[in-house]
């Protein structure tokens, strides 16, 4: 698995990559709980437009991400599924957990300071 | 080992299909016959049988009470929910009251919607009639007798007239009951429940119903995976999804459709079974988490498919 992450404003963008599977949770979780953690992450956005698979064990660790925003009304946004793994979100119910979006951009701008949270949105198309 | 049969398997409180729901699936049904004429009865059942499951029939709403069809004389039964009235109904329809039978009765553990259909099994007030529990839980005996006590319930235990016998079964050791090997495993839940792995005749069985997979834990996966290895038929609690399993309902004791299918796609597994369904869901969900998870499994399928199907009152698997 590769992880990029960055700051754009105080929202934290986390990059995954690869097969998301029960061999890579442990580290999935040590480079994602702490951008989750970070008091001064006000909203987490997951790009998964490089993730091919996710399976329970990290769905989990995105509940604790989840988890560790809502403590602190932060709000967490998944972007870019690719098919497999927004069929995934939808067969875990994790797509109610997370704003889903298309692309990251989409994001951001509902992301930013002001605006309503969107739980339960259903994912747009990708190609959208 | 040939099979199983599903007596009840809905999970924590039995449900029943109402009003509105038959009338729901009427219409549904005379919608889909869109102004065709049926000849016959065999017509009609055909059309029926060419409906989707949630509209011609229903997963039904007894709690957890499956009977193993080991190809023996004797009845085996997994838990007494209450499913076991209808069981109990019909082992007495097939054999009368005077031919004394025997039914080995494997509790996975003594929450109410596990015991519930006891006071209502025929079988056990006749005399003659042997009943066998078998559980790993040292309060399994107390537990039955407690549900039939005043005020709770007009008949007490002593009342039943068959022979009754308790035999406490350790984890992790292989016992033979019934012709059977069986093993059993301590499973996350409050209280603790177990899960029963049958084997005969080369054919295996596991049932392992309330019972929530701990992800983190480092051995659950290994452990889990090597109690289902191989089995032909896995029997699994599936009540939530993974969403709520692992947040708003975590620690409820029970597990998801996902987690099944990962755990049998490792441990080899030939047939997976969805059960304990949540009782807030209707056939229309049910069948939907039904479809769903034939999905998951193929697109996680690895070299082999593994079967998936969801349990219902009246279903009967054949290995």
């Amino acid at each position: 698995m590769q992880f990029e992450s960055r700051h754009i404003g105080n929202v934290a963008v986390a990059a995954p990559a690869g097969r998301l599977d029960h061999s890579v949770s442990e580290a999935f979780e040590q480079s994602l709980l702490p951008l989750a953690g970070d008091p001064n992450t006000r909203a987490l956005v997951v790009d998964f437009s490089g993730v091919d698979y996710i399976s329970s064990v990290c769905l989990r660790v995105l509940m604790l991400a989840a988890k560790a925003l809502r403590a602190r009304k932060g709000r967490i946004a998944a972007v870019s599924l690719q098919p497999i793994v927004a069929e995934i979100f939808a067969i875990s119910r994790f797509d109610s957990v997370f704003e889903m979006f298309p692309s990251l951009p989409y994001a951001l701008g509902a992301l930013s300071p002001g605006s309503a949270p969107a739980q339960g949105t259903p994912a747009a198309p990708n190609n959208a | 080992m040939q099979g199983a049969r599903f007596w009840g398997t809905r999970g924590s409180l039995p449900v029943a299909l109402g009003a509105a729901g038959v009338r729901a699936k009427l219409i549904a049904a005379l919608r889909n016959a869109n102004g065709r004429t049926f000849d016959s009865d065999g017509d009609l059942r055909a059309y029926l049988d060419a409906l989707p499951f949630e509209i011609s029939g229903t997963f039904g709403g007894n709690t957890a009470c499956v009977e193993l069809l080991t190809g023996g004389t004797e009845y085996v039964i997994c838990d007494c929910g209450s499913g076991l009235r209808s069981f109990g109904q019909a082992t007495l329809a097939r054999h009368g009251a005077a031919l004394p039978q025997t039914y080995h009765v494997f509790v996975s553990h003594v929450h109410w919607d596990h015991i519930m259909g006891l006071p209502f099994f025929g079988p056990a007030y006749i005399p003659g009639n042997r009943v066998v529990f078998y559980g790993g839980h040292r309060n399994l005996e107390a537990a039955l007798r407690r549900q039939m006590e005043a005020p709770s319930f007009p008949v007490r235990f002593d009342v039943f007239g068959a022979s009754i016998e308790f035999v406490h079964l350790s984890p992790d050791t292989a016992h033979d009951v019934a012709g059977m090997r069986v093993t059993l495993k301590r499973q996350h839940h409050t209280g603790d429940s177990y899960g029963y792995r049958f084997e005969k005749n080369g054919r295996t069985i596991v049932y392992s119903t309330d019972s929530e997979h701990k992800l983190t834990e480092p051995n659950e996966r290994p452990a889990f995976a090597d109690f289902f290895r191989d089995a032909d038929l896995v029997i699994f609690d599936a009540m939530y999804s993974l969403a709520e399993a692992t947040s708003i309902k975590a620690d409820w004791g029970h597990s998801s459709n996902i987690v099944g299918v990962e755990l049998c796609q490792l441990a080899h597994v030939r047939e997976l079974c969805l059960f304990h369904h949540e009782p807030a869901l209707d056939d229309a969900a049910l069948a939907k988490v039904l479809a769903e998870t034939r999905r998951f499994e193929e697109i996680t399928r690895g070299d082999t498919a593994l079967r998936v199907s969801a349990a219902y009152d009246g279903l009967e698997i054949l290995l």
